[in-house]
């Protein structure tokens, strides 16, 4: 235990000495930090480590299991491959920003209290959106705010779930905690923020394809995992689960048939994606848990694989990525053209690709507990999937229309980084068992029976059919320049509606307001102030001098004298005193 | 000179041989895949999966409606000008 660090340190601490390194050092220095780490998590025993004391409650930053140790193995696979794939970019901000991103996440996944879980998960926040901002565009900026408020509420959300729920138990441990009462659904909720569930979804598919090239690969593989994790961890066999993960498999695939840009497109198929891991994770028997975790190794590898053959194109291609202006690339990018399919085999869950592994066990734990509905929707969601990732993406950008660009292929570390990724989509696709070993539970599920390598053969092959047959009679909806709404509209025009609403209501008060107080009402009380000495002083003195026989010119000439005295203030002593009598014993009478 | 020969270059599917050999592997692998079905055991976890070439039909019928829905029902509802939030 002496030489052994948390996980989180050595990234996080190693990405923010990064702007120290200079010259040709750096990018060998950054790669090694994700290998040391690697090296370093492999010789952590299973257990609980560093706990240190905090007030009256223990902190634990290394919650070590089965479930923690895969998603651990994982992140640093992926954050070698994402730091490889960015490592031509001159400016730290990114690299740090990365490395401290992939830090906190593993910070995240070991995590045994709620506090520094917390403390994590704001950081992924924090530091991704750096990733965004990095593309110094309009639209990143504008995405880049957005991503930010509603991570911000998710937080908030999240933490006020975990201060009700430690003032009800008593204790931080992060754990298992279901979902039974308020302080429960607000953590839920804030897993649920992250883990884009429908409707608190739109922060993704809004910021990712406006992130950087590099950036997305990051972003792909960190958020929404460290939420399925968190779910698997706190929320499984949570019943819920099984529609939202449904429902999440489900609908994105209708956008992703109609989206241009072909990023934005993957950030749909990620959404579906997590739908089957949080689908997994609401079913919560040993093989849905194995099937949620192991599609999520998966699918981290793909995502990445396919966001990162789309950069590539972006890279080479002025920062295209809309189908309208993509096409027929393979002849001059053959080999990123070649990982692009086998991410696109992988996340159709082709044989020999690793989602045939994963999703179908999730699939298979949906049918063995009877869940007829949720069976039939993934099987609709797993046609989506063909639709969108596995024809679409290389379709639109690699064959299509000859839109005449003939690019580069892309770099040499590039084409590593996609290498790598690919080597693994095949290797966990056809020799499953070693992925499954490291499962948190034991693995009795057998992908490659004949029955079901037909039918999923089958379901590919005449998915395809189905696409050429659309093509061909000209009915697949033309691509075309436009913007889909989804639920972002609501504080995207909310927003500006918010806007008019305080415009119209608060400077409208102020006009009124401005009217009434500044424009009539001073003047009035002004000119009453000015007018009823006047009235009252001349209202009782005029029938006194009646009465004293004053008449004609000499009553005008006293009026006269009384009321230029009291116009410039000069009015005698007397009549000063009597006014302020008749006052006071005015107010006294109204009193 | 160079540049002249790579627009001239042909490549792979600018060859409508290649194309042809392309479609007609895949229209075979359809056939197949149609007549394997006969040849082994099915063990289904719904009834309706036992039905003949299930998961052929599915996987079309679901593809179509999916597109054809995207496009009829949801593009009209949602589509608007690029900038539309600007």
């Amino acid at each position: 235990m002496t030489n052994v660090l948390p996980p989180a340190a050595i990234f996080i601490i190693g990405g923010l000495l990064v702007p120290l390194i200079k010259g040709k050092w750096k990018s060998a220095y950054m790669l090694l930090i994700p290998v040391v780490g690697f090296i370093n998590l492999i010789n952590i025993p299973e257990g609980t480590h560093w706990v240190v004391g905090f007030m009256e409650y223990d902190l634990i930053f290394g919650k070590v299991d089965r479930l923690s140790l895969l998603f651990g193995y994982i992140f640093h696979l992926i954050s070698f491959v994402a730091i490889l794939y960015a490592i031509h970019l001159k400016h730290n901000l990114q690299h740090v920003a990365g490395l401290v991103y992939a830090g906190s996440a593993l910070g995240v996944v070991f995590a045994g209290d709620l506090f520094s879980f917390f403390v994590f998960w704001e950081m992924l926040t924090v530091a991704s959106i750096f990733l965004i901002w990095a593309r110094r565009t309009k639209a990143a900026q504008g995405a880049g705010y957005r991503y930010l408020l509603v991570h911000a509420a998710g937080g908030l959300c999240l933490l006020a779930g975990i201060a009700l729920y430690v003032n009800q138990t008593g204790s931080i441990e992060f754990g298992y905690i279901g979902l039974n009462g308020f302080a429960t659904l607000l953590i839920f909720l804030g897993f649920g923020v992250n883990c884009a569930w429908p409707f608190l979804h739109p922060w993704l598919t809004d910021a990712y394809p406006e992130a950087t090239i590099t950036g997305t690969i990051f972003l792909s593989a960190f958020t929404t995992k460290c939420a399925v994790y968190a779910l698997a961890r706190a929320f499984p066999g949570t019943e819920a689960l099984i529609w939202i993960g449904a429902i999440m498999t489900a609908f994105p695939i209708f956008y992703a048939v109609i989206e241009n840009n072909l990023r934005r497109v993957l950030s749909y198929s990620l959404i579906n994606q997590v739908g089957f891991m949080v689908c997994g994770i609401g079913i919560g028997t040993q093989m849905a848990i194995n099937g949620a975790v192991s599609h999520a190794v998966n699918d981290i590898l793909f995502k990445a694989l396919l966001f990162m053959s789309m950069g590539a194109v972006m890279y080479r291609n002025d920062n295209k990525i809309n189908c309208t202006a993509l096409g027929g690339l393979y002849r001059t990018m053959p080999l990123t053209c070649i990982f692009c399919i086998i991410g696109a085999a992988s996340i159709s869950a082709v044989p020999l690709f690793s989602g045939f592994v994963s999703k179908s066990m999730v699939m298979d734990a949906a049918a063995t507990g009877h869940m007829q509905i949720i069976y039939f929707i993934l099987l609709f969601a797993s046609v989506g999937v063909l639709e969108h990732a596995g024809i679409k993406i290389p379709f639109f950008a690699f064959f299509g229309h000859d839109s005449g660009l003939r690019p580069k292929e892309a770099p040499l570390h590039m084409l590593l980084a996609m290498g790598i990724a690919a080597f693994f989509c095949i290797f966990n696709g056809s020799f499953p068992s070693y992925l499954y070993s490291l499962l948190p539970y034991p693995v009795e599920y057998v992908p490659y029976t004949i029955p079901h390598v037909v039918g999923q053969t089958q379901l590919i092959f005449f998915a395809a059919l189905a696409f050429i047959f659309l093509t061909l009679s000209g009915m697949s909806p033309a691509e075309m320049r436009a913007v889909n709404v989804d639920a972002d509209w609501f504080y995207r025009k909310g927003g500006g509606l918010f806007y008019r609403v305080m415009d119209i209501s608060m400077n409208g008060i102020n006009r009124i307001a401005d009217r009434v107080i500044v424009g009539e009402l001073t003047g009035s009380i002004c000119r009453i102030f000015q007018r009823w000495p006047e009235v009252l002083c001349l209202g009782v003195m005029i029938p006194l001098w009646s009465v004293t026989g004053t008449r004609g010119k000499d009553l005008h000439g006293k009026i006269e004298r009384t009321r230029s005295a009291l116009q410039t203030h000069t009015s005698p002593i007397g009549i000063s005193a009597a006014m302020a009598t008749i006052f006071l014993v005015l107010i006294y009478l109204l009193m | 000179m160079k540049q002249e020969n790579s627009e001239d270059k042909k490549y792979l599917f600018d060859k409508p041989g290649n194309m042809k050999i392309l479609a007609w592997s895949f229209f075979l692998s359809l056939v197949f895949l149609l007549v394997l079905e006969f040849f082994i055991h099915k063990h289904s976890h719904f009834p309706s999966e036992e039905w003949p070439e299930f998961y052929c039909v599915f996987a079309f019928v679901a593809f179509v409606a999916l597109v054809l829905s995207a496009k009829y029902i949801l593009r009209p509802l949602v589509k608007r000008r690029e900038d539309y939030y600007d």
